[in-house]
């Protein structure tokens, strides 16, 4: 079984937009979104849910107000500002470090679980989807992920499954890096603009500290042509294959506002670049 | 005032609003740019400030004094964020897992642990004209963005007009960026992922208390279904902007649409009154 995780360093360079195609291209395979906090992958591929678990981040601490004397210590040892003056303790700054708790002399603070979201194993006419979604303005985004990671290899274990295919969130923090985990081949979508390259650089410095291979593919690279030069030169030295280059269609567009994968909408230039780059994609995942 | 600027979605024009009013604005008086995008920020590569030196951001890590420690577990029983580990006798530190709470170096029967600052980021100033700029960057392989995130807006002025470029996202970089601010704009594109996630964005802000505004980037084929859902929530739709080659191409390298367009300085003037009338500052 090979994993793919599709990331990209800046946001909406067109990772869902792809991975929706490469859903319907790959045979045999387990799909995951692992953009947990704005997950859209369901948007394009239509499942239906099977299955719907909580998940339980870190236990948040609470106060008991008859048993606290309003000693300070727990304000003082919070390195979060989660206790207010008048000691109660606000669960979106509360870390769930629990340091309060084992410090309070009056015994007086408690944890109590926190749901922080759920996940889902989905049915979609493309295969197997899990994906998540985190409680708004939550925190523990990565041990989300982490369990969206565990549940789908899981899947495809059980399935026999050939791939298993990850969208993943932007950036480079806490998430992608919980994404990355023992993944055979990360694909880097990009755009041809100065933030392109200049996230391209950030996120193969971070595939690159911690081992993951990369490949990149420059999304509508007919747009700026200088730049997609620039990004392959870039991609040349650092001696990363550029696997795809996907021009700019209307019609990519238009699919995604059906709700549709691009290369089931229509044929088009663009339908048929995603096509090559998932028979490059395979290739390189069938030699690992 | 603060101002944030915010998305759900990531690559719907954040930057580019941010980057396009603080422009706009500047000739009129001096104010300041925060990028809280620590993961990537970008907006530099727009307002093309001069940049002064690097500032690390660092975080208390554990550090054992293996001469004290017994290797008792306490550490490891304490740490929530599985930080800490005892193998055979000796303590194992995760620092990229640590959160910096502190809790097993004062958990510690034996006071065998200490702290040392851990380089998680950095911070960087800058100049151009009347805009005092800011941004924070993770360093790569750190995955906590919040306190550099912290850190950025710890050098907020008390005075004057302060804008901040958040993350995409909702989860705590973003709450991190906007908390407290007196006015979010959300930027989005008229697309069902572009719904999708403003409806998230404005669930966040709901969530926090914060007031809220729409701007349509790339605006045209599907803009009913944005301008259906602010007219239902009653949000303000405080300006499109066409999809345009023309724009993508300046976007791409790094111009600015109140540059090379200026009669888009007065529709980002007009945002700038329609939300101070709005917070009523």
């Amino acid at each position: 079984m090979k994993e793919l995780l599709v990331i990209s360093g800046k946001g909406g360079t067109g990772k869902t937009t792809i991975m929706g195609s490469l859903a319907v291209l790959a045979p045999n395979k387990v799909l995951a979104d692992c953009d947990v906090d704005a997950a859209d992958l369901h948007l394009l591929l239509q499942p239906c849910v099977e299955e719907t678990h909580e998940f339980y981040g870190l236990d948040k601490a609470v106060i008991n107000p008859k048993l606290c004397n309003q000693c300070g210590i727990c304000r003082e040892v919070c390195r979060f500002g989660a206790v207010s003056e008048d000691y109660r303790i606000d669960p979106m700054d509360c870390e769930g470090c629990r340091v309060c708790h084992y410090l309070c002399p009056q015994e007086a603070i408690s944890l109590v679980e926190h749901r922080s979201g759920h996940y889902y194993i989905s049915r979609s006419s493309y295969g197997p989807l899990v994906h998540a979604a985190l409680g708004i303005a939550e925190e523990n985004s990565g041990l989300l992920v982490s369990l969206v990671r565990q549940k789908s290899r899981e899947l495809a274990r059980k399935l026999g499954a050939q791939y298993v295919l990850t969208d993943g969130p932007p950036g480079v923090g806490c998430p992608v890096i919980a994404s990355l985990a023992d993944i055979d081949l990360a694909l880097i979508v990009t755009e041809p603009t100065v933030a392109g390259l200049h996230d391209l650089k950030r996120v193969l410095a971070l595939t690159e500290h911690f081992q993951v291979p990369a490949a990149v593919c420059v999304n509508k690279y007919d747009l700026a042509p200088d730049k997609t030069r620039e990004l392959a030169a870039y991609c040349r030295e650092e001696e990363v294959e550029v696997v795809g280059q996907i021009p700019f269609h209307q019609g990519v567009n238009r699919a995604v506002t059906q709700g549709k994968p691009v290369v089931e909408y229509s044929s088009n230039p663009a339908a048929a670049a995603i096509e090559e780059l998932w028979h490059r994609v395979k290739d390189m995942l069938d030699k690992k | 005032m603060q101002i944030a600027v915010a998305s759900g979605k990531g690559g719907t024009g954040k930057t580019t609003i941010a980057t396009n009013l603080a422009l706009s604005l500047a000739p009129e008086g001096p104010l300041q740019f925060l990028d809280c995008d620590v993961e990537e920020p970008n907006a530099h590569l727009f307002l093309h400030p001069t940049l002064g030196e690097e500032e690390a951001v660092n975080m208390p890590v554990p550090v054992v004094d293996e001469g004290k420690c017994t290797a008792c577990g306490r550490c490891a029983e304490v740490c929530a964020f599985n930080a800490i580990a005892v193998l055979a006798g000796h303590v194992l530190t995760f620092s990229e897992l640590c959160h910096g709470c502190g809790g097993c170096v004062r958990l510690c029967p034996e006071k065998a642990l200490e702290e040392e600052a851990k380089e998680i980021g950095i911070i960087q100033r800058g100049n151009r004209g009347n805009i005092a700029f800011v941004h924070g960057k993770l360093k790569i392989g750190s995955a906590l963005a919040p306190p550099i995130v912290e850190a950025v807006r710890e050098q907020a002025r008390r005075d004057g007009l302060v804008i901040i470029d958040a993350s995409p996202g909702t989860s705590c970089p973003v709450v991190a960026a906007v908390k407290d601010v007196d006015y979010c704009l959300l930027v989005t594109e008229p697309t069902p992922f572009g719904l999708h996630d403003l409806d998230l964005a404005v669930q966040m802000l709901a969530k926090l208390g914060l007031p809220a505004g729409v701007i349509l980037n790339r605006a045209g084929e599907g803009d009913e279904m944005i301008e259906e859902y602010c007219r239902e929530k009653g949000l303000p739709l405080h300006l499109k902007i066409p999809f345009d080659r023309r724009y993508a191409a300046l976007y791409a390298r790094g111009s600015s649409l109140v540059q090379e367009y200026p009669h888009w300085r007065g529709a980002f003037r007009d945002l700038m009154e329609d939300i101070e009338g709005r917070v009523g500052k």
